[in-house]
């Protein structure tokens, strides 16, 4: 099946929803992809479970779906090219592969978690913090369950403060980031009184939870599934007792699809200039894809790129100062919750790196013969060949090692065989890489 | 628990043949999570669940009415639908 649209933009989250209604406003035909059924991405994701009322979800919800803009929910791009503009996603529901054309294509894919490996992280039982709020939000039914939530970010505190109003039992927070980094940050944000306002709501929902800087996880014990944590501040360690942990290292963003496009992408994220525009002539880029900022940022940055790309220059230039605040803001955000030393020395040679292919840190790291890089431990160990195509342990080992992942081809998502037979490719594909038949 | 997206009531569904009822729009992942029933074995024979919730990490992907590589984290509950772990 084809489709043409002016716009497309990938990615329901605030960004995305926001770029699409800015556009449609502009009297443009647009179309928004999302993998999910739902609109909202992850920070506003909706389901079964509860979910607090959220104004600004609602308001942003509202406006997209009162625009007229096209919702292509339950689509994963595949392969896309710039020019023409065109794209494949599968169609899970349908086990089919869709095409679909634009004129100008806005990224607005999100972000992810990162993980960091850990004795026991394999385990049933521990998920990723913002994963299990969102399991949560899928109908995991969590009362009275003892939960851990640990790692880093301020995504911790909101999500302990969602599990316990879905009735789990919050044993503690660890976060990893020492008090006084963390201090410098809080003074930061005394100049944005929405945000402060914001955090004292989930303090205050949280006054009877331990919330713990300076502490990590350092392992998950259980036999069947995870029933203790192991923690330490450091000095001293002690172990919790829990049915679940939730552990996340604050989020990397999603630059699959605009390096496969060819836009260049920095240690920060996708590169955009004041309008959001990507190196690649007719790609946009919008929120945590371009550096994690949060959703304010996301919100603004994606109604910035609407705009642009419907041609609303001008109206767009107004909002520059006020993205430019929330972005500031976000990479403080970012650097108040770097991470330690420690967290990353936590897995043992027999701790699973790359959950996929099952290799451990010691199939790596071997003293014989140590990986030198990401395309060398992929060739001899199968690390990150596994259906994630290295997006859980690609940021882990770029943390631990330094080693980035160079190389995004198509499918960017695992589709079966016979659907990509069945489909003419979008891009030129080379077979094998020059850097990996010189080897 | 209220109901965002689905309009209330329950949904059943079979998890490896064992019957499992959720609130209407729940995802698949949840009837798993419920039963305790690992989503897939991996290849090192270690049972495993969901880990990120968002459809990245490919961890929670079971069979689901006989197809296999589904992920359950993604996939709404229909009355009647079977997910297995996948071995």
């Amino acid at each position: 099946m084809n489709r043409a649209f002016d716009i497309v933009v990938v990615g329901a989250g605030p960004a995305g929803l926001a770029a699409a209604t800015a556009a449609v406003d502009a009297g443009r035909k647009v179309a928004v992809l999302d993998d999910n059924p739902h609109v909202g991405g992850q920070i506003w994701r909706a389901g079964a479970g509860k979910s607090a009322a959220d104004r600004a979800r609602e308001q942003a919800v509202a406006a997209f779906e009162a625009s007229g803009a096209k919702l292509l929910a339950g689509r994963q791009v595949v392969d896309a090219t710039a020019s023409p503009g065109t794209l494949q996603a599968w169609v899970g529901s349908e086990q089919r592969l869709e095409s679909i054309q634009f004129e100008s294509l806005i990224l607005a894919t999100g972000a992810r978690e990162r993980f960091l490996p850990f004795p026991g992280w394999t385990l049933p039982g521990v998920f990723g913090a913002g994963g299990l709020q969102a399991l949560v939000r899928g109908g995991y039914d969590v009362r009275g369950k003892r939960i851990v939530v640990a790692g880093t970010g301020p995504l911790l505190l909101a999500v302990a403060a969602h599990l316990k109003q879905d009735g789990a039992d919050i044993v503690m927070i660890a976060e990893q980031a020492p008090m006084g980094r963390l201090a410098g940050f809080a003074t930061n944000l005394l100049s944005r009184p929405a945000k402060v306002l914001q955090g004292m709501r989930l303090r205050a929902e949280l006054s009877s939870v331990p919330y713990r800087t300076g502490c990590w996880v350092i392992a998950a014990e259980g036999s069947e599934a995870a029933t203790t944590v192991r923690l330490t501040d450091g000095s001293r360690t002690w172990a919790e007792r829990c049915d679940l942990l939730a552990c996340g290292f604050h989020l990397v963003p999603n630059t699959e699809l605009a390096s496969l496009l060819g836009c260049r992408v920095t240690e920060n994220g996708v590169e955009v200039n004041a309008e959001q525009r990507t190196s690649v002539q007719g790609v946009y880029c919008a929120g945590e894809p371009t550096g994690v900022a949060g959703v304010d940022a996301a919100s603004v940055q994606g109604k910035i790129a609407g705009l642009v790309a419907a041609g609303k220059t001008a109206v767009a230039a107004q909002l520059f100062s006020r993205r430019d605040a929330e972005v500031a803001f976000g990479r403080a955000m970012t650097r108040a919750f770097a991470l330690r030393a420690e967290v990353l020395k936590l897995s043992a040679p027999d701790t699973i790196v790359c959950r996929c292919e099952d290799v451990r840190l010691g199939e790596l790291q071997g003293e014989m013969l140590p990986r030198r890089d990401w395309t060398d431990a992929k060739l001899q160990t199968r690390c990150g060949m596994g259906p994630c195509q290295g997006r859980i342990c690609g940021p882990a080992l770029d943390a631990l090692f330094g080693w980035r992942n160079t190389s995004v081809r198509p499918p960017v998502f695992p589709v079966p065989i016979a659907a990509l037979c069945s489909a003419p490719p979008v891009t030129e594909v080379s077979i094998l890489e020059p850097q990996e038949i010189s080897r | 628990m209220s109901e965002l997206n689905g309009s209330g009531g329950t949904v059943t569904v079979q998890v490896n043949g064992e019957r499992v009822t959720l609130p209407r729009g729940s995802m698949l992942i949840a009837a798993l999570l419920k039963t305790g029933a690992p989503c897939r074995i991996s290849v090192t024979g270690e049972p495993r669940t969901a880990l990120c919730g968002m459809g990245i990490c490919f961890e929670c992907r079971a069979i689901v009415d006989g197809v296999p590589q589904q992920r359950t984290c993604q996939i709404v509950c229909k009355e009647g639908m079977a997910v297995e772990t996948q071995l």
